[in-house]
């Protein structure tokens, strides 16, 4: 009824070509960011911050890296965790090298490093592919943890291999450590997740995201329609380690403050990264925002419901934690091999013909 | 209908929480995973000393305790979520028995005004008062375990150690990483020789480890160990036959569920320890009938007298005895978690205490100030008998090296005061 596009005319090109073009699902779109930007900072807490947001925003960044790489350009990547590491790693060294430069400078280079070391480790691609060059990203992954923990340089020859992230600000506003507001490190993540989101977006419904598609789909094929292989893959790894890096600097510096490399950005990190992905759906921005939001967002609700709800033990809980999210892991690549975004998706071709379906 | 007014009934209970006014003490526990080994005997210990505490005394100075359990997995993600979802309720003490959890919350509690309680485990560092002014390690931490083993071992080989070797086989994590810089300073002092072995997480695979050991040989091997990796460290090296009494674990290596896998061949190991070990004390008959009889215990109450039990206890037993003094300076009974950081800097552990509290000779004595947050860092040394399945403490708790730790404590303070800009307190 609402939904559609009849009525909704566009007269010039930019207007036939924009990322919504159903009014609705324009509005609707203009309708979340402003709840995002003008709504949620000014009712924000610390809980909501640091528990739900922060994750949900950052891991956001991760699965729209991550979906390029796989969903985008068909490289099946398990190095998440460590290229993760190299932006947080990278991160810290910057902040502790220049500390009078502004926060956004230091995650914007640290995004850059990881862009860097994600190209050196996405050489191997040119040559092998599918199931052999997930091995070639695992070793990626545990060579980097194990490099970020046997190299005292990279944490500054603290006694434990920890790092913590000094006070740093954007314009005197506190982003990093302890003092600063729910409100600022929640813009702070989420003018990030709105840049990546909207590159991404641009960039994979542009030349390179064609080429990256082509490539996917039939690498032989694209080559010989003249795609450079070379080109495509290695963009694809440069522009996912950008992202990845860049949530892997905002998870180190503003959600935790401290992490420990083995701990924190493990092999359990790619997976989890990855589960988003495929869970939100395979080459959709959409899809890795709802990924995310399925995985940071299920167990705490588990939690509130069992623990403070129901009143249950504390390890039944986490035990039903696991059961429950394992158990609609599998019914959702049953029922829905494509993830959400599919779902999204199906939901709206509905809506288009609702209520008087042929 | 009925549920939601029940759900509304306990929302509105929940957030009427602090005004009800409990002494809060949130339990960052962790009863599933691979470190639920030890997480649970100890959250159930330090649940069943508040619970007697209500039972038996109506709780603290007349103000009931309250325990907010939740559970982090040995996960730092879940620690932040389970921090900034209790310390709306007026949580008094934060223990998270993880040294990954305790670094994020360091800053974190400091910007709250909450104080951290890390027994023996956690920020070394933090025993410097005047720069961690919230957080405490009393009675003691990790470089004492250091240099507990290594004069513990001075003890038994005649006072010296020259030319000897020592490998120290660690979990590599920041838990694990603590005890090497001690252990390298003594290491140049008393001219023994040290090989450190990192063993990635879980800990499950040890094979290259051990493998090295028995090509090295070195004369002793000392564990920072924690969960699933202290059992296969104890059979790996019952594997290679290294000989059981050579083998010190820290505190945190050194409870029953360790050593009984690997049965027999693990008596004669040998852990270190800041409290007493066994159920001979007044307390334990305290909490069977008061807690375990009236089906109050946390756990199935199997787990009474065991090392990491009695630990929980004793760390509930400390948060207690600061609550007192808390309410002493302040001469109310319904204190904050400002007041209950004036209580743990002016706590006091004196024989006299402890005996009164069916607990005698259970820890060491020792006075808490503004400057020192550590303790004394008294460490004495248990050891295994696989036959008659206990713990005995063979060696008394005895003062550590201060020199070299008091040194290396004032070094990493100063780097963190001088990254985080802190100006030091207590003038």
């Amino acid at each position: 009824m609402f939904y559609r596009e009849a009525g909704d005319f566009k007269t010039s090109y930019e207007q036939d070509s924009q990322t919504f073009p159903i009014k609705f699902d324009r509005f609707r779109y203009y309708a979340v960011l402003a709840i995002a930007f003008l709504v949620v900072p000014f009712v924000i807490n610390d809980y909501w911050a640091n528990a739900i947001l922060l994750p949900f925003l950052i891991y956001a960044i991760a699965a729209i890296g991550l979906n390029i790489l796989v969903g985008y350009a068909g490289q099946v990547s398990l190095g998440t965790g460590g290229f993760m590491a190299v932006g947080a790693y990278a991160c810290y060294k910057f902040m502790t090298l220049m500390p009078e430069v502004s926060m956004f400078v230091h995650v914007l280079l640290a995004g850059g490093m990881t862009a860097l070391v994600c190209v050196v480790f996405g050489l191997p691609s040119l040559r092998i592919k599918g199931f052999y060059l997930a091995v070639a990203t695992l070793a990626a992954q545990f060579f980097l943890v194990w490099l970020f923990n046997r190299v005292p340089w990279f944490y500054n020859y603290s006694a434990s291999g920890q790092i913590s992230a000094p006070e740093r600000d954007v314009f005197g506003i506190l982003i990093t450590g302890p003092n600063a507001p729910a409100w600022a490190t929640y813009m702070f993540s989420l003018i990030f997740l709105t840049l990546c989101a909207l590159i991404a977006r641009n960039l994979t419904r542009g030349t390179i995201g064609r080429s990256w598609m082509a490539i996917r789909d039939m690498d032989i094929a694209a080559e010989i329609i003249g795609v450079n292989p070379l080109k495509a893959k290695l963009t694809a790894f440069a522009v996912s380690g950008f992202f990845i890096g860049i949530s892997g600097a905002l998870f180190f510096s503003v959600y935790l403050g401290a992490v420990e490399v083995g701990e924190a950005f493990g092999i359990t990190k790619s997976f989890l990264v990855l589960f988003m992905v495929i869970i939100g759906g395979l080459g959709s921005i959409f899809g890795s925002f709802a990924g995310a939001a399925f995985l940071v967002l299920l167990p705490v609700i588990l939690k509130v419901v069992g623990v403070d709800v129901l009143g249950w033990p504390t390890d039944i809980v986490a035990h039903f934690q696991l059961v429950i999210v394992g158990a609609l892991i599998i019914v959702f690549l049953i029922v829905e091999p494509h993830g959400l975004a599919q779902l999204w998706r199906v939901a709206k071709e509905k809506l288009r013909l609702w209520p008087f379906p042929h | 209908m009925k549920l939601k007014l029940t759900t509304l009934a306990l929302s509105a209970l929940m957030a009427a929480g602090p005004a009800m006014a409990d002494l809060v003490f949130p339990s960052l526990s962790y009863r599933t995973g691979p470190y639920a080994a030890g997480g649970i005997p100890f959250a159930d210990g330090y649940a069943d000393y508040f619970t007697l505490l209500n039972e038996r005394d109506g709780g603290i100075g007349g103000v009931m305790t309250k325990l907010l359990e939740c559970e982090t997995g040995y996960n730092t993600e879940k620690g932040v979520e389970c921090y900034e979802s209790t310390k709306g309720e007026g949580a008094l003490i934060y223990q998270p028995l993880s040294t990954g959890i305790t670094y994020q919350l360091i800053p974190k509690v400091t910007a709250d005004n909450i104080p951290l309680h890390t027994m023996g485990y956690g920020r070394t560092s933090a025993a410097n008062g005047k720069v961690f002014s919230n957080v405490f390690n009393y009675p003691a931490n990790y470089w004492n375990g250091a240099s507990g083993v290594v004069n513990y071992l001075l003890e038994t080989n005649g006072g010296d150690l020259k030319g000897k070797k020592i490998a120290l086989v660690y979990h590599n994590s920041a838990y694990g990483k603590e005890p090497i810089r001690t252990l390298e300073e003594l290491s140049a002092k008393h001219g023994f020789e040290l090989l450190a072995l990192p063993v990635d997480h879980p800990g499950q695979e040890q094979k290259s480890q051990w493998l090295q050991i028995r090509r090295e040989r070195p004369d002793f091997v000392t564990m920072w160990g924690w969960g699933v990796m202290n059992q296969v460290a104890i059979q790996e090296a019952a594997n290679i036959r290294f000989p059981m009494e050579n083998f010190i674990g820290v505190w945190w290596s050194g409870a029953e569920h360790d050593v009984m896998s690997a049965g027999d061949a693990a008596n004669g190991y040998k852990a270190l320890t800041f409290h007493n070990v066994g159920r001979d004390f007044p307390v334990f008959d305290d909490i069977q009938k008061h807690v375990v009889e009236t089906g109050k215990a946390a756990g199935a109450g199997d787990q009474i007298g065991t090392v990491l039990y009695n630990r929980g206890m004793y760390a509930a037993m400390l948060a207690a005895e600061a609550v007192k003094t808390a309410q002493e300076i302040h001469g109310t009974a319904d204190i904050d978690a400002a007041m209950m950081r004036d209580g743990m800097e002016a706590l006091e552990m004196n024989e006299e205490k402890m005996a009164g509290l069916g607990m005698s000779n259970f820890g060491p004595t020792f006075n808490v100030s503004c400057e020192n947050h550590g303790g004394p860092g008294l460490v004495g040394v248990t050891q295994w008998d696989a036959s008659s399945k206990t713990w005995s403490l063979i060696s008394d708790f005895k003062p550590t090296d201060g020199d070299v730790i008091g040194a290396l404590v004032a070094e990493d303070s100063g780097a963190y005061a001088a990254e985080n800009k802190i100006t030091p307190n207590c003038n």
